[in-house]
């Protein structure tokens, strides 16, 4: 703080204090304790509202847990999300690591483009596409019917579509940070392992991984967290059997009209990332500030 | 013995550059061989072409009589240090120093007890521990020629390893590295473009500028009989007169220089007429004047240097002429501004074509 206003003076540096200071307060510390004040209480109607009625209660937690389609949906997101990340680190590392040390700069180039470009576009819409795609009688099943491999359309909204259109939508997350890390690695350590006698296999397991480790953490929290507060994807890719924890969210605000319900359903999701982040870091040895680099 | 490596006719061409052209050396099983050039001059290509990271355009590579052309780094009896040692800092020294052997999955005890004998070797016992970012310049030297000879490999490739230490401390690793070769018996190929550390260490020295071999020669044989204008100039200091050869006789060519005429040693295939060049070391060139060749120049400056002084002297046309004095020759010594004569013997200076 003191070497703030010393860097920018009294003036600039009180006014970028207040900015951070409203900033966390207006933005970060306010909704979220209306949500718990919220998640808290019972629904009520408005004329009850203030009467004895009107004292806090966890009886919106316990409904989650006691509720065994909304608790399944939920614990599914949760390893659903999981699943969702290491596919999309399975796809990612690769590519990141082809990014960063193989590729000419003209590869380099045409891939980032390739890779950018569909990401101008929202996310809806890229979903949209995907639900074109994937359609019953869409090009996907039309290819491979014509190929002979599949005997009959396939149904692929459900699990494999929310799959699918989670990890495109993700990739670019997980595809950062993992590139960044890696292009530090010098080249020269890869080769004196090879030299050494190592297999492609050991040389990722022993030297690529372990400098990349706070990308590859940064990257799967990203993602991971995207993933269970995703919305569009289970929305439009999935099946009545691929409900995401999100759509009942958002049904407890929009369809049931009870806020404090999904107020408690949103803390869960909340505390629940929290918890797979801290997790994540203690996993992977790495702390927040590496993560925020 | 250690394996010889042979490099017979390698061309090496990226792109549209021609790194290497038409390369061929002989290394001696257990030798120390350097290969000297200034930097871009295609010398570390050939390092890696033996290490077998990249493979020739034409041409063979042959270890210990094998032809190992388009075999992998990892297929070759060959073990490198890198100019920037490439040490995996997340792994503690003695995992680093046995990385080879973990890859041959050699049990994690035997590990522990080779990357025992090999701190001692290299005189860091008890550092197993420490990790890479703990040890100094040097230290960080000694463990990457451990982890390179643990492999026990035939031919040890070096890329300019100490181009990173300071004056000092090279100097004691050269010591070090050419004990340490002769210890071992291992074949070390040593690629650098400082001259001094090439002469100082190597059995043999191969020249390379812009690609091409220009001679392959011991180090003294190097520095008394360069084989070509680019060596005389680049090995050492030299003196260079340019003109052209009037006639060359029982091995001693005489060249028409701005300066008179200047005799040497002829070098190979020079014939009358030709345009070349008369090279003396600075030590050859002395203030006396009955020797056959004499420069007229004025005295410049004289750098002390202890051991010996140098005279900087300008001849005719503003040619630099540099003449190495000897300690009790000082008391002759023109201070500066005054007209000289300098002269050297035709045993003494080489007439190389001009190139």
């Amino acid at each position: 703080m003191a070497s703030l206003t010393a860097r920018f003076g009294p003036g600039l540096g009180g006014t970028i204090l207040l900015l951070v200071g409203l900033w966390l307060i207006g933005m970060v510390l306010a909704p979220n304790l209306m949500m718990l004040d919220f998640s808290l209480r019972p629904n009520l109607m408005p004329n009850q509202i203030g009467t004895d009625a009107d004292r806090y209660t966890l009886a919106n937690f316990i409904a989650l847990f006691s509720d065994s389609v909304h608790r399944a949906i939920f614990f599914k997101t949760v390893w659903a999300s999981a699943l969702v990340t290491l596919t999309t680190l399975v796809v990612t590392y690769p590519l990141a690591f082809w990014l960063a040390k193989i590729a000419t700069p003209r590869g380099m180039a045409l891939a980032l483009v390739a890779l950018i470009i569909p990401f101008w576009i929202n996310e809806v819409l890229r979903t949209l596409a995907w639900y074109i795609l994937l359609a019953f009688n869409g090009p996907l099943n039309a290819v491979l019917l014509g190929l002979g491999i599949i005997a009959e359309p396939v149904r692929w909204f459900g699990d494999f579509g929310v799959l699918a259109g989670m990890v495109y939508a993700y990739i670019l997350f997980m595809l950062f940070p993992i590139y960044n890390s890696i292009s530090t690695l010098e080249t020269a350590q890869i080769e004196a392992a090879r030299n050494l006698g190592a297999s492609t296999v050991r040389i990722h397991r022993r030297i690529v991984i372990p400098h990349a480790k706070a990308g590859i953490a940064t990257g799967c929290v990203f993602t991971f967290m995207l993933a269970a507060g995703s919305y569009v994807a289970p929305a439009l890719l999935g099946s009545p059997g691929s409900r995401w924890f999100t759509e009942i969210i958002y049904n407890w605000f929009f369809e049931g009209g009870n806020w404090n319900r999904g107020a408690a359903y949103a803390l869960v999701l909340l505390v629940l990332c929290m918890l797979v982040v801290l997790a994540a870091l203690r996993v992977f040895r790495v702390n927040l500030a590496d993560v925020a680099k | 013995m250690s394996h010889s490596v042979d490099l017979i006719d390698i061309e090496m061409i990226f792109g549209q550059v021609r790194a290497v052209e038409k390369f061929s050396a002989s290394v001696e099983g257990g030798e120390f061989f350097s290969i000297l050039g200034p930097s871009g001059c295609g010398k570390t290509t050939v390092l890696r072409l033996v290490a077998g990271f990249i493979q020739p355009t034409a041409g063979r590579v042959l270890i210990g009589g094998k032809d190992v052309t388009g075999s992998g780094p990892h297929q070759r009896p060959t073990s490198m240090i890198f100019q920037s040692l490439a040490l995996f800092p997340l792994m503690p020294v003695w995992e680093n120093i046995v990385f080879g052997l973990e890859v041959r999955g050699i049990p994690k005890a035997e590990r522990r007890k080779r990357a025992e004998e090999l701190l001692d070797l290299i005189a860091l016992p008890g550092f197993g521990y420490r990790m890479i970012h703990e040890l100094s310049g040097g230290q960080k030297q000694r463990v990457a020629i451990a982890r390179a000879l643990a492999v026990e490999p035939q031919v040890l490739l070096l890329d300019e390893p100490l181009s990173a230490l300071d004056l000092k401390l090279r100097q004691h690793m050269r010591a070090e590295l050419r004990a340490l070769q002769k210890r071992t018996g291992v074949t070390f190929i040593y690629i650098t473009h400082d001259q001094s550390e090439a002469l100082a260490m190597s059995d043999r020295v191969a020249v390379m500028s812009a690609g091409k071999l220009q001679q392959i020669a011991t180090p003294r044989e190097l520095y008394a009989n360069p084989a070509t204008s680019f060596v005389a100039r680049f090995v050492g200091e030299t003196n260079e007169f340019p003109g052209r050869v009037r006639g060359v006789s029982d091995g001693i060519a005489a060249v028409e220089t701005r300066h008179g005429l200047l005799k040497g040693r002829a070098g190979p295939g020079l014939r009358a007429g030709d345009q070349a060049a008369v090279y003396v070391r600075p030590e050859a060139v002395s203030l006396e004047t009955q020797n056959d060749n004499r420069i007229e120049a004025e005295a410049e400056r004289l750098e002390f240097e202890g051991a010996v002084a140098i005279l900087h002297a300008k001849a005719q046309d503003g040619q630099a002429v540099l003449a190495a004095i000897a300690h009790r020759g000082l008391g002759q010594a023109p201070v500066s501004g005054g007209a000289i004569k300098l002269s050297f013997t035709p045993a003494e200076a080489l007439v190389l074509a001009h190139g």
